[in-house]
């Protein structure tokens, strides 16, 4: 569904991605890992517009989408949950999810199947989004990706600041949404232990290069990369 | 006590234009982060455009009408081919630009129209109401300059509040870079912003221009009144900009009437050094840090 092919990206002299190439598939997750400043954020926003690629290319379905605007590229069905949450504070529950699908019209998912999701957030869609806490907000920034039904899903670091019984629940909604919506989800974490638990594929920057792609039984089992970058 | 009344009536009249360049200040301000120092002259420019076709048309709800379609178009097009430019470089850069356009509207419409002052047909009457023997300081026009302005900000809160576009809008000047992650069209929006103050610009000109006359420097001061009432209620709060309008036009009708119209300008400069040291972010912003 999504295929990046050495995909370069660099902050004047720094290559922050230098030469990253990954797919991933319909209905799979696939992790990116790695320490602080490997590149895996410039990875994201390089593949959602947000940072001009260097080089190399990102198809979606098919089509090339390297060089076109975010709006474009949202447009093309791929949903990109930023780091720190992103919820619009200014606005209420309701107002950020409406604003996620209206792009779509009327193909956008009715906010309903997003509150069945996630109950919290009926129960608050009155609510400024200011005064949600951190799960809740990584709900509705979840949701709110949602309610454009896309076809990719690229999550920053979901977990970051969250509590461990929250992010065990967020990484099993992740795994449910990739199973039962067919999304491709494309997980950026430092958690790589919550994160490989439910990816069907690890890949692990350093210094904006691939040092590992594999299954994640096997990047779990190797004890080199996981002294060396997964912390764990 | 007729003189209070006279006072209050006229300074809210005053307060609604000074409420409508605020607004159109505060759309720009909450949308780019640019004070738009080419208010008055955008203004200055749709007044003169609707003088014109009142002269030659003779009517003056079509010049009225075309005052606010022109500021309509001339807001989007000065964001498109101006401002677009300057939206992510240092704020120096949109001062510059602003000023430089403003001189440049001022000394075109010199040009064009000469820099005689010209006198501006009213929509009614300027003769005031009359109550018992007392006629008041409050005119027929006053009551339309009053009611259009608070129907054009309630229109505007209802687009903000209750629509689409609005809500797009408001995702785009609070976070650009989530609203496009969302498919917000967030320069389209910023093009709709500019347009938007334009009409709100266009309108204070043509309600103003009965009293000040139509002239290139004629509506400085109701730009620097603008300004203060647009501080004084929050440069980000739209209600805050209707509301400042109103408190700015009752102060100054006050200092005015009861003290003299030479101290009105030094008045206004005291409210504005006043609310910048006891509330910067204005009475009616809510306070939130902001990375620099």
């Amino acid at each position: 569904m999504l295929a990046v092919d050495d995909l370069r990206t660099h902050y004047g002299p720094v290559r922050a991605v230098d030469g990253v190439s990954l797919t991933v598939l319909e209905g799979s997750v696939t992790a990116v890992l790695g320490a602080n400043g490997a590149g895996k954020t410039s990875l994201l926003r390089t593949i959602t517009g947000l940072v001009p690629a260097s080089g190399g290319r990102v198809t979606l379905a098919g089509e090339e989408i390297t060089r076109l605007p975010v709006e474009e590229i949202v447009r093309r069905g791929l949903a990109h949950v930023p780091e720190g949450r992103g919820v619009i504070a200014e606005l209420t529950v309701a107002e950020n999810l409406r604003l996620g699908g209206l792009w779509r019209r009327k193909e956008a998912a009715p906010a309903d199947e997003i509150y069945d999701l996630f109950p919290r957030l009926r129960e608050r869609q009155g609510q400024s989004a200011s005064r949600l806490s951190g799960g809740e907000r990584q709900m509705l920034s979840i949701g709110r990706a949602l309610m454009a039904r896309p076809r990719v899903l690229l999550l920053d670091e979901p977990s970051l600041g969250l509590a461990p019984v929250i992010v065990a629940q967020l990484m099993g909604l992740i795994r449910r949404l990739a199973d039962t919506l067919g999304l491709a989800v494309l997980l950026v974490e430092q958690n790589a232990r919550s994160a490989l638990s439910i990816a069907n594929r690890g890949i692990v920057l350093n210094l904006g290069q691939v040092v590992a792609d594999q299954e994640p039984h096997k990047l779990a089992a190797d004890e080199r990369l996981r002294h060396a970058y997964l912390g764990f | 006590m007729t003189k209070f009344i006279d006072l209050t009536l006229s300074g809210i009249s005053t307060g609604a234009v000074y409420a409508a360049v605020a607004l159109a200040l505060v759309l720009i301000w909450r949308a780019t982060r640019i004070v738009n120092f080419a208010q008055g002259a955008m203004l200055m420019i749709t007044t003169f455009i609707a003088s014109a076709v009142i002269s030659s048309s003779g009517s003056y709800w079509l010049g009225f009408a075309v005052a606010l379609a022109a500021g309509l178009v001339f807001g989007a097009v000065v964001e498109r081919v101006l401002i677009r430019h300057v939206e992510n470089a240092p704020p120096l850069n949109a001062v510059i630009l602003t000023l430089g356009l403003y001189t440049l509207l001022v000394a075109a419409a010199g040009m064009i129209w000469g820099n005689s002052p010209r006198s501006f047909p009213a929509a009614f009457s300027l003769q005031g109401y009359k109550v018992g023997a007392t006629r008041l300081l409050f005119s027929p026009n006053d009551a339309f300059t009053v009611l259009v302005v608070i129907a054009v900000a309630g229109g505007l809160a209802l687009l903000f509040r209750f629509t689409p576009l609005g809500l797009q809008m408001r995702a785009a000047a609070f976070a650009p870079e989530v609203a496009r992650l969302l498919g917000v069209r967030v320069g389209r929006m910023l093009t709709v912003g500019w347009a938007l103050a334009a009409v709100a610009g266009a309108l204070a000109g043509v309600l103003v221009a009965p009293s000040v006359f139509l002239g290139p420097n004629n509506f400085d001061p109701i730009l620097i009144s603008g300004f203060v009432a647009a501080v004084l209620g929050g440069l980000d709060s739209p209600p805050g900009a209707l509301i400042g309008g109103l408190v700015l036009g009752l102060a100054l009708s006050y200092v005015s009437g009861y003290e003299g119209s030479a101290l009105a300008p030094l008045a206004a400069l005291v409210i504005l050094i006043a609310v910048l040291m006891v509330r910067p972010g204005g009475l009616f912003s809510a306070a939130k840090e902001r990375r620099v």
